[in-house]
């Protein structure tokens, strides 16, 4: 009974099992449905620009920590996501100088000079996507359709310029049969992996069912087809991974359903009346500007401030 | 009605399999009690006995002439040995009367009390004299609580069986195998604040409880009816009605504000008591003290704890004297193994861990509890990714991410217009955190530096 020295800690003294690397390592898995259905559709080329994007974002990552000699954390994940993510974001036929360039961009200039984990304001893989769209422009819209390689246009650029090429049917739009991103085009594969997330609770509905509701309702009141416009781009790609994105989106749940309004009016004025096919990306990353803003006027209702009730218990 | 909720809270594994099963046993006398002159919020008791006096068990051995006090007894008969400063559960090194048992257990008694008579200033003056404190670990002296000023007039008292806490299982234990007596004490309670109907509020996982006590209500009033109808048939059903309440089982259930807000859907403001509310909230444990108090004249000096964690050959819940070391308690389960990394007194969630098994049961010492080394996947303090999990959980709607932040830059002022000051520390953000994040540990930074310098 003499032993001393026991530990002192604050309490609690027990702790959940969640770790921010599960986290990270879940969305890995929660992406891979809609990575592997990128490379069926698009074929060997993009897993070939998927693994020079993972690979280039994690040496950039390591990199960046090993020269400010900070910990390094390519461990946890985080890395591995934003080399998936902006592969995802990319159009199928792209030189493997893209996505390394982009990741270097999304790693080094977005997340680490910011102050790396948690401190980034713009979702990296998004902001390497819009650099490398201003820097390339025909790099990154040229589509081809699926399995045969041939070039064409989006669905969205279809319609935005009225050209004459057919629609896919709703079909296609949900299996992912039709031009577009390589992780963009299957609804099916990406509503997988977000179940899981949901369903691990990591991610909540508020932000991809406002986003996405707020779309539908702009289509259908500016005379879209609500789903349609739902089923292609990058949509749902965009509300269940980068607008879910813990850094970059509000804290409270109030906050994100604003979030995920103003992400869904931002994608629809772009679309319909806006210069591009797609305003998913931009959305996004106007709003993880609006972000601390948000978090500052959605605080939650301070417990013990509502009118106190003084009716009595029931009888 | 409708649900009885609270917003936030989460669900630990609760690890009362441990120890629920074990009926309430009696530590044997230890040798020698330490009673520490402080074992309330309030006050500290000025010592009533010299060295080498003699005392009885129940004899009252510090006071105080502050409202916010309780008294202290001796809990074993002996001699006094030493009056020296002691370290206490709490951290603090506290003027403690040491007595050495003289193995007779001789004890006194306070007269007994006819509550159903008597007037409510004279069964309130009994509360105080026993000592009698809140038993569920805040320690409050209770007789204080039990005189709300008359401009806040009370209309709800609930009786707090949630023993929410991980590991603990004494108030479990007493609600099975003494409802009779809590009852009574309830009714006790009752009768001093002039409230007829009262609630009874246990967490879903303790049906036997539930049960027992559930069992219990009819029978002590119709007792009382059928007692009062002889003497005056008039008075028909003027007896005090008690509820239970079965409620989710949910940390932190047991809380204060969120019991109150749980069973009545009303909040206590900030920086406010239950009282702002027309509610007193009062532990099980303490209604039981109440009741030997008041009917069989004891005072404070022995009460239920339990032993227990992963470690500990045989968790047990005892019934023993205030001023028992713990390491008598740790050696009548057991012995304490090898690997025990922490030894902490009270829950896991807000309990405080110990440097020394050499420190006695106070009167606010629900259980003690080995731990061996955390077993995490990393120990090491991540940065918040913002993943909300802590604002979606904190039971007072605080920005907990965000204070852990600024505490973590020594930004004491925002904090604090972050409201950090309604903080309970119940420790639901630490625990989710899943970049192990000191939140908890960060919050009582900052309330301190905010009083330091007084922002």
């Amino acid at each position: 009974m003499e032993k001393k020295n026991f530990s002192l800690a604050v309490s609690p003294h027990i702790r959940s099992r969640e770790s921010t690397a599960k986290i990270m390592w879940s969305v890995v898995i929660a992406l891979l449905p809609a990575l592997s259905v990128g490379i069926y559709l698009f074929g060997i080329h993009t897993f070939y620009i998927i693994l020079t994007s993972i690979i280039a974002a994690i040496s950039t990552e390591g990199l960046f920590q090993l020269i400010t000699k900070r910990k390094i954390r390519i461990f946890d994940g985080s890395a591995v996501i934003t080399g998936m993510l902006l592969a995802l974001i990319l159009p199928p036929t792209v030189p493997l100088w893209i996505p390394a360039l982009g990741s270097f961009f999304a790693i080094f200039l977005v997340k680490e000079l910011f102050g790396g984990l948690g401190h980034n304001i713009f979702n990296p893989a998004l902001a390497a996507r819009a650099i490398l769209l201003l820097s390339f422009p025909l790099i990154m819209t040229s589509w081809v359709s699926p399995f045969d390689g041939i070039s064409c246009a989006t669905p969205l650029a279809i319609i935005k310029d009225n050209l004459s090429a057919p629609l896919p049917s709703y079909l296609n739009l949900f299996v992912g049969t039709r031009a577009g991103c390589i992780g963009e085009t299957s609804v099916l594969a990406l509503l997988a992996g977000s179940g899981f997330l949901l369903l691990r609770r990591i991610i909540s509905w508020h932000i991809p069912v406002s986003f996405i509701a707020t779309v539908a309702l702009f289509s259908f009141c500016s005379g879209k087809d609500p789903l349609f416009q739902v089923l292609s781009g990058g949509l749902i790609l965009g509300a269940f991974f980068m607008a879910t994105d813990y850094t970059t989106s509000p804290i409270t749940k109030k906050g994100q359903i604003i979030f995920g309004l103003g992400c869904g009016a931002i994608t629809s004025l772009i679309r319909f009346w806006g210069g591009y096919p797609e305003g998913v990306c931009y959305s996004i990353l106007i709003m993880n500007v609006l972000t601390p803003l948000i978090d500052k006027y959605t605080l939650p209702r301070r417990f013990g401030t509502k009118g106190v009730r003084s009716q009595h218990l029931t009888k | 009605m409708g649900f009885h909720r609270f917003r936030g809270g989460v669900h630990p594994p609760d690890f009362k399999y441990f120890s629920k099963t074990s009926p309430i046993k009696n530590l044997p006398l230890p040798p020698k009690v330490i009673i520490p002159l402080l074992q309330h919020t309030g006050a500290i008791n000025e010592s009533l006995i010299k060295l080498g006096d003699s005392v009885e068990k129940n004899q009252k051995i510090g006071d105080s002439k502050k409202f916010i006090s309780a008294p202290v007894h001796s809990s074993i008969s002996g001699k006094v040995i030493a009056i020296e400063e002691f370290p206490t559960p709490t951290g603090q090194e506290i003027l403690s009367i040491v007595v050495e048992s003289n193995n007779r257990d001789e004890e006194i008694f306070l007269d007994r009390i006819d509550w159903e008579k008597e007037s409510a200033e004279v069964i309130r003056d009994r509360i105080r004299e026993a000592g009698i404190v809140g038993l569920g670990g805040a320690a409050f002296p209770t007789a204080v609580k039990l005189s709300p000023p008359k401009e806040k007039p009370i209309n709800t008292v609930i009786l707090n069986g949630c023993e929410c806490e991980p590991c603990l299982t004494s108030d479990y234990r007493l609600m099975v195998e003494k409802p009779k007596e809590i009852l009574e004490g309830f009714q006790i309670i009752l009768k001093i604040l002039g409230v007829k109907k009262g609630y009874i509020g246990i967490e879903d996982n303790k049906l036997e409880a539930i049960k027992n006590i559930k069992n219990q209500i009819p029978l002590l009033t119709n007792q009382a009816n059928f007692s009062r109808n002889l003497e005056s048939p008039n008075l028909h059903l003027t007896h005090s009605q008690m509820e239970v309440i079965t409620l989710p089982t949910k940390y932190p259930q047991g809380a204060e504000k969120q019991l109150i807000k749980a069973i009545t859907g009303r909040e206590v403001p900030p920086e406010g008591l239950p009282m702002d509310v027309g509610a007193i909230v009062q532990n099980v444990s303490t209604a039981l003290a109440i009741k030997e108090a008041v009917v069989d004249g004891k005072a404070l000096v022995e009460r239920v704890i339990t032993v227990s964690g992963p470690l500990v050959k045989k968790p047990e819940n005892f019934r023993v004297r205030i001023g028992t070391p713990i390491s008598a308690l740790i050696t009548a389960s057991g012995g304490l193994p090898a690997d025990t990394e922490r030894i902490i007194v009270g829950g896991p969630m807000m309990g405080i861990a110990q440097w020394t098994s050499e420190i006695p049961v106070t009167k606010g010492t629900t259980g003690i509890l080995l731990f061996p080394e955390d077993e995490s996947p990393n120990k090491e303090i991540e940065p918040c990714i913002r993943c909300g999990k802590c604002v979606e959980v904190c039971p007072m709607n605080l920005l907990v991410s965000e204070i852990g932040r600024y505490a973590e830059n020594r930004d004491w002022a925002s904090a604090k217009k972050l409201n950090v000051s309604d903080c309970m520390e119940c420790g639901v953000c630490a625990y989710l955190c899943p970049a192990k994040r000191p939140l908890v540990q960060y919050i009582k930074w900052a309330k301190e530096q905010i009083k330091v310098e007084s922002l």
